[in-house]
């Protein structure tokens, strides 16, 4: 390096474009808000028709009081009897079952049950999990290689026999809502926890080799303050896509309570599982509204919650990802890349787009040399 | 002139990104002739990987193009248009009428397969031929390539290789079903400069003993020097020079050519520092002994005396000895250079000193606290007086905090500001320091160039004012003009502030370029120990010698002669 470079002053000659950093708003990069947005074709149509999904199904749970003609352990209306096995008509949209309960109102009030259950067995896992892959990649040692033992025995346990077993315990043979929503929750949580540790402890086993947080060492950080600071929120990328299985096998461990008969009492709240369980016997008779709307539901829920954890999975992953294609505009389009840094507009999740920023100074057009080389900025 | 190996016409390659096309090649025209090396250099981002990487039709799904390619087999007959060929064509073109050399030989080779395998692999996908046939071509292609004892060797591992051995089968491996064109992607930036040279030798007999000619994709212009016969200089996408090798670095015409030329560090060229007098001797006894005198003078700030690092081994096997029996010292507001090829322990004695490895044996002082045994407590208050500038830019920031957080993280830490926005006003005149505009504050890592990130990285180091600063390889990961920027800035800086400084790189010409006193170390122990003219300008240990002569300068007639020089030190 005899001389400078013609650049007479270090300070890069664009700066203009640099003065107004224009970072996307904080809610366009929350996790799903920014896959949708970058999505196209048919892994945006399976992440619309999820997203349409669950939102329909938290409607439902949300405004049960509302929607719901009946309560769901109403018998009589105008002090008069529903019946047993009343055919569809304006009355019942759906129905009634063999106890004579309105099967829609069932269906509308068993969403709000199957709401309690994932937002308990999912919060109560993501923290206990997270916690411990924390504490247990970061320190390593004794206490790392306990922790994975105990996780690696918990896969083996069958998640719907370890929430019988919640079941009777918890309930003591009364089947209450809150003691078969907490049996499955209980359960769901123990299965979980081995997933949410297993991902969040491999995530910070790497993130804790990444020269950011070597630098925080130097620089004197405390474990304390690396962990939450530089660990965590670097390791925790990958968990919606975990929460949404976790959702899925929530619903379905309920509803597999209530059709084994653990589930819980109609006159304490609306199950699924339960109604399906009562509705076998109806099938072979011919009467289909019992079965079909609960089934239909349990169905749709998983579904919805699975399509949004798969499209995720898939727009996460550079290599998966379909990109929009615009005709080839030669010269143009360079021109608009020229800009310095000029590919603001992709968040810190937008992975595999940010390798374009990679490297080159202000006045080079930054290029993504070696493909979609997503490492570099996980 | 004969018909060119491959003509490439008017090439343009797009690529779909998250944030729209972006157009990595435009308009590119090259031709290369039979046995012919052409070189194409440029910087991270001009387009080079990505045009030879079409020769072979290696884009992935998201990149468009445009022009033509037109591939010459060895056999002549038609040349075929690689942009439009069916997949069975591409399959049949690749291997036999070009092949390629990647950059990392440990993860081109399938750790799982003898290395004989893989290269008849390459055979029996091509052509109809027994195993035995197969296997006799493959000794034979490993014979040509300079592996010793091929018959034998042909049914080893991988992992059984050196770096420089695996390169060499990764040429065998393109070479076995005699192209006519080897496409040369970086082919010796993993490797160690003295290994470096030899494969260098290997690919300079290639056009004369397997007549095939060459793409050389490299950003070192010493390479360039060395090997190519022709010179194409790419630019944002652009080809903007195209020469024979000695025209271009005796009379490069355009002004970018210029510019790469002038910031490539040479060995002897002009120091950025004002050096101090030269006063101790370059016999590493002598040296040692001088260290020890001169550091009890002078209150050194680094003492290393009889240093052993060594990293533990696994199921009861002995461990690793990293850094075996190192004595050295640096003095308040000297560089020290500290040399070496990878698995020297620079980067260890780097790490120990920062606390970052413990110390296994012997004695290392570090601002008067011992670090053999040292306790995290007690070594915390002097981490403040420490800096430290990692290799990589890319990976040092947390990707979630803005710049002017992560630069604010030892302020606040130590307890010199309460929160981030406090320290912000420090925080701005540090990124101005380093000649960063203050908005960069704002951004995130990824929102800025390497070299950018470096002198960030940079700022964060010497947010307290430190000592010593340590700094590790800061501009290898850089592109060359990068580089002279950032190691300008080291240099303004450390003549203002005045910090001690541990500089470790493999490159000699960059040390040469910032420190006072140079240690070259090899397997874990320190050869040599001098100022940077007695060092490089007379090196004493055999060694030394061999680093400073493997290294490839950026002009064809000088790097001839040291050619000759290079290969009298390795006959003996």
């Amino acid at each position: 390096m005899a001389t400078e470079s013609p650049v007479p002053t270090p300070v890069p000659t664009p700066v203009g474009a640099v003065a107004t950093p224009e970072h996307t708003s904080r809610w366009k990069r929350l996790p799903v808000v920014h896959q949708l947005r970058t999505s196209v074709g048919l892994q945006r149509g399976m992440l619309v028709a999820g997203l349409v999904l669950c939102v329909v199904f938290l409607v439902v749970a949300l405004l049960a009081p509302v929607l719901a003609p009946y309560g769901w352990a109403q018998l009589r209306a105008d002090g008069e009897l529903f019946g047993a096995h009343i055919e569809p008509n304006a009355d019942h949209l759906l129905g009634t079952t063999v106890a004579g309960y309105d099967v829609l109102s069932r269906v509308v009030w068993g969403a709000r049950t199957a709401l309690y259950t994932i937002v308990i067995g999912v919060a109560a896992s993501i923290v206990i999990g997270v916690v411990l892959g924390l504490v247990s990649g970061y320190f390593g040692g004794w206490l790392d290689r306990v922790l994975v033992v105990v996780s690696d025995a918990i896969y083996a346990f069958p998640s719907l026999l370890l929430a019988i077993l919640a079941a009777i315990v918890i309930s003591g043979g009364q089947s209450s809502m809150w003691g078969g929503v907490i049996a499955t929750a209980v359960s769901i949580t123990v299965v979980f926890i081995p997933q949410y540790f297993r991902v969040v402890r491999a995530e910070v086993v790497r993130v804790k080799g990444e020269a950011f947080v070597e630098s925080a060492r130097v620089v004197g950080s405390g474990h304390v303050r690396i962990m939450t600071r530089h660990v965590l929120r670097n390791a925790v990328r990958t968990l919606p896509l975990i929460v949404t299985l976790n959702a899925c096998e929530a619903v379905l461990t309920l509803a597999g309570l209530g059709f084994l008969g653990f589930g819980i009492e109609p006159t304490a709240a609306g199950d699924w599982g339960y109604d399906l369980h009562k509705a076998l016997a109806d099938v072979t008779s011919g009467i289909w509204w019992t079965a079909i709307p609960p089934g239909v539901a349990i169905v749709l829920t998983a579904l919805g919650v699975t399509l949004v954890g798969e499209s995720l999975n898939d727009l996460a992953d550079p290599r998966l990802r379909t990109r929009r294609r615009k005709a080839l505009v030669a010269g143009e389009v360079g021109q608009t890349v020229a800009v310095p840094g000029g590919v603001l507009a992709a968040g810190p999740e937008g992975v595999g787009g940010l390798d374009a920023l990679e490297g080159p100074p202000p006045d080079v057009v930054p290029e993504p040399e070696d493909g979609p080389d997503e490492e570099k900025d996980r | 002139m004969s018909t060119p190996v491959v003509d490439i016409r008017d090439l343009r390659i797009t690529f779909d990104t998250d944030a729209g096309p972006v157009e990595a090649v435009r308009g590119v025209s090259l031709q290369v002739a039979p046995g012919e090396v052409l070189a194409v250099v440029g910087e991270s981002g001009s387009g080079k990987t990505v045009t030879a990487r079409t020769i072979l039709g290696l884009l992935p799904r998201t990149a468009r193009t445009q022009g033509a390619v037109l591939l010459s087999g060895r056999g002549g007959g038609e040349a075929r248009d690689v942009t439009t060929a069916s997949p069975a064509e591409l399959r049949r073109l690749r291997g036999q009428d070009a092949a390629m050399v990647f950059q990392e030989p440990s993860s081109v080779l399938n750790p799982v397969y003898p290395v004989g395998w893989q290269i008849a692999e390459g055979l029996r996908s091509h052509t109809r031929m027994s195993r035995a046939a197969a296997r006799e071509r493959a000794v034979d292609v490993l014979r040509r390539v300079g592996i010793p004892d091929p018959e034998h060797r042909v049914d080893h591992y991988p992992h059984q290789f050196s770096g420089g051995q695996k390169q060499r089968i990764v040429i065998a491996q393109a070479l076995v079903l005699n192209p006519g064109l080897v496409i040369a992607d970086e082919p010796t930036t993993a490797l160690d400069v003295t290994v470096q040279a030899e494969i260098l030798d290997l690919l300079r007999i290639l056009p004369r003993e397997f007549g095939a000619a060459i793409v050389l994709i490299t950003h070192n212009m010493g390479v360039v020097a060395d090997l190519a016969d022709r010179v194409a200089v790419m630019y944002d996408g652009e080809i903007v020079e195209q020469a024979d090798a000695r025209t271009l670095f005796t009379s490069p015409q355009h002004p970018y050519t210029r510019r790469l030329l002038d910031s490539v560090p040479r060995v002897g060229g002009p120091s950025l520092r004002a050096r101090p007098e030269p006063t101790r001797t370059s016999h590493p006894a002598d040296a040692g002994a001088a260290a020890e005198a001169a550091g009890a003078v002078a209150g050194a700030v680094v003492r290393a005396r009889a240093l052993e690092v060594t990293y533990p081994g696994r199921l009861r096997r002995p461990g690793f000895r990293a850094v075996d029996g190192v004595d050295l010292h640096i003095g308040a507001g000297e560089v020290l250079g500290l040399v070496g090829e990878s698995g020297s322990g620079k980067t260890t004695i780097g790490r120990a000193i920062a606390g970052l490895t413990h110390v296994t044996g012997g004695s290392l002082e570090v601002l008067g606290v011992e670090m053999n045994g040292v306790r995290e407590r007690r070594f915390r208050p002097v981490r403040k007086r420490i800096g430290f500038v990692f290799q990589d830019p890319a990976t040092s920031f947390n990707p979630l905090l803005t710049i002017a957080q992560c630069v604010a993280e030892p302020l606040v830490v130590h307890g010199v500001a309460t929160s981030p926005q406090a320290a912000r006003g420090r925080v701005d005149k540090l990124l101005e320091a380093v000649q960063l505009p203050r908005a960069f504050g704002d951004r995130f890592p990824h929102e800025l160039s390497g070299g950018q990130r470096q002198r960030a990285s940079l700022a964060r180091a010497l947010a307290l004012d430190p000592e010593l600063l340590i700094a590790d390889e800061p501009t290898s990961a850089l592109d060359v003009s990068v580089q002279a920027r950032v190691l300008d800035l080291f240099a303004r800086l450390q003549a203002e502030l005045g910090f001690a400084c541990l500089f470790i790189s493999h490159d000699l010409a960059v040390v040469d370029l910032l420190a006072d006193r140079i240690a070259v170390l090899h397997r874990g122990s320190l050869v040599e120990e001098g100022t940077g003219a007695q060092v490089l300008g007379d090196p004493q240990h055999p060694y030394t010698q061999r680093l400073l002569a493997s290294l490839p300068v950026p002009d064809p007639v000088e790097q001839a002669e040291r050619r000759a020089r290079w290969q009298e030190l390795r006959t003996p």
